[in-house]
């Protein structure tokens, strides 16, 4: 199995994300194409991590026995402040339109983000 | 010259009960629906030459229309199946529309169903409905498809002023229409106190913020010809896909539903304003809110306003989801999602029994799959 740039990224505490090799357009995700031109070559950055709160919600009802224990937990999609927008955790109280920065979490055998103020 | 193409008609409906429906498998309940729509229609299984079927999470399967077709004993000309999540319904039937117009198909069945919720655990259909996040970005973040629809619902609400009180209200009107349907998973009646003390699935989203998970079927058949007299034509269709992950929405306010309904109308030569009916997909109720305001039919933050002013009641001037929507009649996947059109298809035909609802004559039908992902808007009208 192939592992993905970012989730190789998070093991090693760096958030990554594709730029569009031919525009520069920066996007979220993982991609084949770009959105912006026909380019379909991609460097993989490094994001500083900081950016601005767009959605926020608590999760009462874990999907799963291994988040049981987090529940409740806040989940957030941040905009970075390089231009991609990405789904991780929150620490308690942050709203829509906060300024956080990326911090990170062991998870069963996973890194993950959980981002605060 | 291009010859003209057919028209295309719905021309008979059936549907099982929803709710717990123990001991039946997804083949059996589809053939349940099945036999009762070509009851509906008169017609002979023999004469079916196009089957359509969707998904089924309980029977993952690579042929499901022709294991069907085997089941229940047809040999159609024509068959596959059809997976877009909740448009899944809305997508076959504008396929079948096709396969009738352009003179492929006479006779089309459409069928969904199956034994989502006492076939499997609820944590696993949960998990199941989960993986539409993004395997890498999202899924591994403990997110729920609530907890996606709840992320935006949070965004939309920020943006335009709609409240968890406005949501509560589309929950009522779902569960009074419900109230009035034999087959209805929930029937109870309810307030909008109770939607906003329900407990909490993911903030604003509450219990009765969401649809249930159901068992059930629903099957339509579509066809060149309509011997029923009012006869119900399926009169322009259209999709729009902008995204797939709730993380690549470009823009909150443009996700789709407008682009298909724009395309349905054009093709129909017909406007929002022509609609004297609503079958609008309503997996959670910032679903219905944001469809409904998306595609027009109230200002941005307006939808609970026009609850409240009754005009989405089944007395009202554009009744919406007259048989309690996927919030109360229940969602069993593909078929949950072809409810609303079988109700609309009903009303329209004059054939919604006790639940009828002065003359209608043109529906407007929207479904979604996804996180407000896949689009397809139906127009549905009813000739004299």
């Amino acid at each position: 199995m192939s592992t993905s740039p970012f989730i190789e990224g998070l093991a090693h505490r760096e958030l990554r994300y594709q730029c569009c090799v031919a525009c520069g357009a920066v996007q979220t995700l993982t991609r084949y194409a770009c959105r912006s031109c026909d380019g379909n070559r991609f460097d993989w950055r490094v994001s500083r991590g900081e950016g601005t709160v767009f959605a926020v919600t608590v999760v009462a009802r874990a999907p799963s026995e291994e988040f049981r224990a987090l529940a409740p937990y806040a989940l957030v999609l941040v905009d970075l402040d390089e231009g991609f927008r990405l789904m991780g955790h929150a620490v308690p109280g942050v709203a829509i339109g906060d300024r956080v920065v990326a911090d990170y979490f062991i998870h069963g055998e996973r890194t993950l983000i959980r981002f605060r103020p | 010259m291009i010859p003209a193409l057919n028209p295309a008609y719905i021309v008979g409906t059936g549907n099982t009960r929803f709710g717990r429906l123990e001991g039946y498998g997804a083949l059996e309940l589809m053939a349940q629906a099945a036999q009762r729509a070509l009851d509906d229609a008169c017609m002979s299984p023999a004469a079916v030459d196009g089957v359509l079927c969707g998904y089924a999470t309980t029977l993952p399967h690579l042929m499901l229309s022709t294991l069907f077709c085997e089941r229940f004993s047809l040999q159609p000309a024509y068959a596959h199946s059809v997976q877009l999540g909740g448009a899944t319904g809305g997508a076959m039937l504008m396929l079948a529309r096709e396969l009738v117009r352009s003179g492929r198909c006479r006779n089309v069945l459409v069928v969904g169903g199956e034994n989502r919720l006492s076939g499997q655990a609820r944590d696993s259909a949960i998990q199941t409905l989960a993986q539409v996040g993004d395997a890498d970005f999202e899924v591994p973040n403990g997110a729920s498809v609530p907890a996606y629809y709840a992320l935006l619902a949070s965004r939309y609400m920020h943006e335009t002023g709609l409240t968890e009180a406005d949501l509560a209200e589309l929950a009522v009107l779902m569960r009074s229409h419900a109230m009035h349907h034999p087959d209805a998973h929930l029937r109870e009646p309810i307030t909008r106190e109770q939607v906003l003390a329900s407990k909490p699935i993911a903030s604003p989203l509450k219990l009765l913020d969401c649809c249930p998970i159901s068992d059930g079927a629903m099957a339509l058949v579509v066809s060149a010809e309509s011997r029923r007299s009012p006869a119900v034509a399926i009169l322009g269709a259209g999709q729009a896909h902008r995204h797939q992950h709730l993380s690549a929405i470009a823009d909150t306010f443009n996700l789709g539903a407008r682009d298909a309904a724009g395309r349905a109308f054009a093709e129909a030569g017909l406007q929002p304003g022509d609609i004297d009916y609503l079958a609008i997909y309503d997996s959670f109720t910032i679903t219905l809110a944001i469809l409904i305001e998306e595609t027009g039919f109230a200002p941005r933050g307006g939808s609970a306003a026009r609850v409240r002013r009754g005009d989405f009641s089944a007395g009202g001037a554009l009744p919406l989801n007259t048989h309690g929507g996927l919030l109360s009649f229940g969602h069993s996947g593909v078929a949950g999602g072809m409810g609303h059109a079988v109700e609309a298809y009903r009303q329209l035909a004059g054939l919604a029994g006790e639940r009828q609802i002065a003359e209608r004559r043109c529906a407007f039908v929207h479904a979604d799959g996804g996180v407000l992902s896949s689009h397809v808007s139906l127009i549905l009208g009813r000739e004299d």
